[in-house]
């Protein structure tokens, strides 16, 4: 039997769970903690400059594994700092795990210095929270926060530890638990069968099936299940913004994204589709544009871990609430060597969408000439092409983060990595930290606009203490840009606050840190810029490239429309 | 429609906050809450009432089965079950108004729990509509003070909320 104290207890735990990494910030109600992680060298502590960064780091790493990523912070102001981060990973269900320190339980309730109800504040974005009351049960606990947030769908989980509760001088007994139980949690695997069934049966007499597939195939690490099943079918396939690389982009059956910025061809095969066959996508307002008007003519199958995501927006026709993997792979027995009944119309249906595709081929920006401002679009291509299609690739928020998935073709999951649900500006920078302290080998691009990564760049002092060589590709619009496309849509152009007067030299700043950068302002610089950029993996290169300022993201659905009333670019519109 | 819909909930800190925050977070409404402890010390019972159509009510059942706390729960508007209320009313008793306090609390099975020479204080169960009819009766006469306890039920029958 072995003593410890709560604080060391922690330390233990993390490492009995094989938690390598976690990030964090110390004060006053974790130094207990701190203290622990000093005398050990399991756990590597990476100390970010902002909390919020904490939990994007973590975020990211979580993103590219599929592991729950781990945070710590201190009580007050350490844990509201990462609160943004916690609605962040909430909103993508992204397994986390965040330990805030508390104030000494004899002080809770007694607005006692850096005191917040921290559980209280985190309520409406965690899966759940547990404070806890005393020593003894920290592994138990921590068993359960890892369990809870990596399981069924996954999600943030707050754990809120009380000063007293890892003092040295009090010790208990510590078993690793290897498995909790949790009797109200029991997340659902297999789908109904009968149900599954009936989907299956639909799917093979469909005239015009698409499959529109999201995060639940990467969180589920069902792509391959997915691409099976999809090659087998032969159908159409889009993704969500989240679910990019579940299916490899570059097939002929991908469609690109759907929905708001989603491919024309994309959102023109859902609008005329009579079967949509849903799987780990959520039917979101950023999908779907109007549901009144939502793919009239379409039966839907809707596959998803939790049920209240079915029915939530769009009625199901069949739901189907099971694990993405295990469906498909009843889906895929269920099909073995059926053919779909309907191959002629299926043809006619490929016709239609190669006819889409072909519209819009070669219109869908312009690119630019010698001598003219880069367009952003073709700088992400330039990338593509630089790295290969292999990187890693996290995105700040905003039109950049729309051209990033539009032109990156991502063949794998768990590459394209950005904030979908909640949209945080700040996301792209910590992320990739997060991912390249885990994958040295790799190149990982952050993608992000001089807006965004002005809310996170205080971080470049921490890839200088950890030496994390991550490749920053600043899109300078000198805007904020999506905000702009907005006004210019909808405000006639009155740019309220959508402008950087102010913008500081990059160049300089990321000097500062004793990084390279390199200023793009032409077309002819880009290539030797990017030449330049990733001779060595594991070096941090700041690329600022300065690009068409009045460039728009298109498609564009028309708000209050269908899926298929798009803008297409700044003059045409379906 | 008006849904009551009970909960075993587990006898935890913050775990009636997190279905408060449910409803309010998602825009659900509540009209009537109640909460208390079971047989079963590490379980609490909660009751609540709520209007909405067919697929806000799915909605809310499963939220609620979706927060961990939330060990199991039933719509009891599904089937046959009884609904009971307790409400204590102070009703203003003076002169010719005391016979007619009592003899209204008699039509509705009522009883008096507590006199004053000018206050009586009245003790009626009902489901949420004789409670309502109790106060508009109760109303010409003077009510001072009405308290509730807000709905609870159990189904009818041989059917169970239990582990
Ligand atoms: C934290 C946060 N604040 C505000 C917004 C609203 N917003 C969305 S995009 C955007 C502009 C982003 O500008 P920039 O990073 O330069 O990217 P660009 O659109 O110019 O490519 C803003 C302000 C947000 N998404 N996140
Ligand atoms: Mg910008």
């Amino acid at each position: 039997m072995e003593l410890l104290s709560g604080a060391d207890m922690i330390a233990r735990f993390l490492k009995d769970e094989g938690v390598e990494r976690i990030y964090g910030y110390p004060g006053g109600a974790a130094l207990h903690i701190y203290d622990a992680l000093f005398r050990q060298d399991s756990v590597q502590h990476i100390l970010v400059r902002h909390e919020q960064a904490a939990t994007h780091a973590a975020d990211g790493y979580a993103r590219a594994s599929g592991q729950p990523g781990v945070v710590l912070v201190t009580s007050g102001p350490g844990a509201t700092n990462a609160v943004t981060g916690i609605a962040t990973a909430y909103m993508d269900s992204i397994p986390m795990v965040v330990l805030c320190g508390q104030v000494a339980s004899h002080l809770i309730g007694e607005d006692a210095f850096q005191e917040t109800d921290i559980v209280g504040v985190t309520r409406p974005v965690v899966k759940h929270s547990f404070s806890i009351r005393h020593p003894s049960e920290i592994p138990e606990v921590l068993k359960k926060a890892f369990y809870l947030a990596a399981t069924g769908r996954p999600g943030p989980v707050v754990v809120d530890i009380p000063k007293d509760m890892t003092a040295p001088t009090e010790r208990y007994e510590y078993v690793y638990p290897k498995k909790v139980k949790i009797r109200s949690y029991n997340p659902v695997n297999r789908g109904h069968s009968g149900q599954i069934k009936k989907a299956v049966d639909m799917m093979l007499k469909a005239r015009r099936p698409v499959f529109y597939t999201g995060g639940g195939i990467v969180t589920g690490r069902a792509s391959e299940a997915l691409t099976d099943l999809v090659q087998r079918l032969g159908f159409p396939i889009t993704t969500t913004l989240m679910g990019i690389g579940g299916y490899p982009q570059g097939d002929r059956q991908s469609l690109g994204w759907l929905g708001m910025h989603g491919s024309y061809e994309a959102n023109m095969a859902m609008h005329h589709a009579d079967l949509i066959v849903a799987i780990g996508a959520r039917f979101d307002d950023r999908v779907t544009n109007n549901t009144s008007k939502f793919c009239p003519t379409a039966k839907i199958v809707h596959v998803d871990i939790d049920p209240s995501s079915i029915s939530k927006t769009v009625r199901a026709d069949v739901p189907i609430v099971g694990a993405a993997g295990s469906v498909i792979n009843e889906m895929i027995s269920l099909v073995q060597d059926r053919e779909p009944a309907n191959s002629e119309a299926l043809g006619e249906w490929w016709k239609s969408i190669d006819g889409w595709r072909a519209e819009r081929e070669g219109k869908l920006y312009e690119p630019s000439k010698p001598g003219e401002a880069l367009k952003p679009q073709e700088v992400i291509e330039a990338v593509y092409r630089a790295t290969r299609g292999e990187a890693f690739v996290t995105t700040d928020v905003g039109q950049h983060q729309m051209f990033a998935a539009q032109y990156y073709k991502f063949a794998k999951p768990n590459r394209f990595i950005t904030s979908g649900g909640l949209g945080t500006m700040g996301f792209g920078f910590p992320a990739a930290m997060g991912i390249k302290l885990s994958y040295p080998q790799d190149d990982v691009v952050c993608f992000t606009g001089e807006g965004s990564f002005q809310m996170m760049m205080q971080e470049l002092s921490t890839c200088k203490q950890f030496d994390v060589g991550v490749k920053i590709v600043n899109l300078n619009n000198q805007s904020l840009g999506m905000v702009r496309q907005w006004q210019d849509l909808n405000y006639k152009s009155r740019h309220a606050h959508s402008y950087m007067e102010s913008l500081p030299d990059f160049a300089k700043l990321i000097e500062a840190y004793g990084f390279t950068a390199i200023k793009v302002t032409t077309h002819e610089e880009l290539a030797p810029a990017l030449e330049r950029a990733f001779v060595d993996t594991n070096e941090l290169v700041f690329l600022d490239i300065y690009v068409d300022p009045f460039e728009h993201v298109y498609p564009m659905q028309v708000p209050l429309g269908s899926m298929r009333d798009m803008l297409l670019s700044k003059t045409e519109r379906t | 429609m008006r849904h009551i819909i009970s909960i075993l909930l587990e006898n935890e800190p913050g775990a009636l906050s997190r279905v408060v925050g449910l409803f309010s977070q998602r825009n659900f409404n509540i009209e009537t809450l109640n909460v208390a402890p079971t047989e079963d010390p590490s379980l609490s019972r909660l009751t609540v009432t709520t209007v909405g159509d067919d697929r806000v009510i799915e909605q809310i059942t499963k939220h609620l089965n979706k927060l961990i706390d939330v060990v199991k729960l039933v719509d009891l508007t599904e089937g046959n079950h009884i609904e009971r209320e307790l409400m204590l009313v102070k009703v203003k008793s003076l002169g010719a108004a005391r016979d007619e306090v009592k003899r209204t609390a008699d039509i509705f099975r009522a009883q008096i729990v507590d006199v004053t020479p000018s206050v009586y204080t009245v003790q009626i169960t009902g489901d949420a509509g004789k409670l309502d009819a109790f106060v508009q009766a109760m109303a010409p006469i003077g009510i001072l003070e009405v308290a509730r306890t807000g709905v609870s039920g159990i189904a009818r029958g041989d059917k169970l909320l239990t582990l």
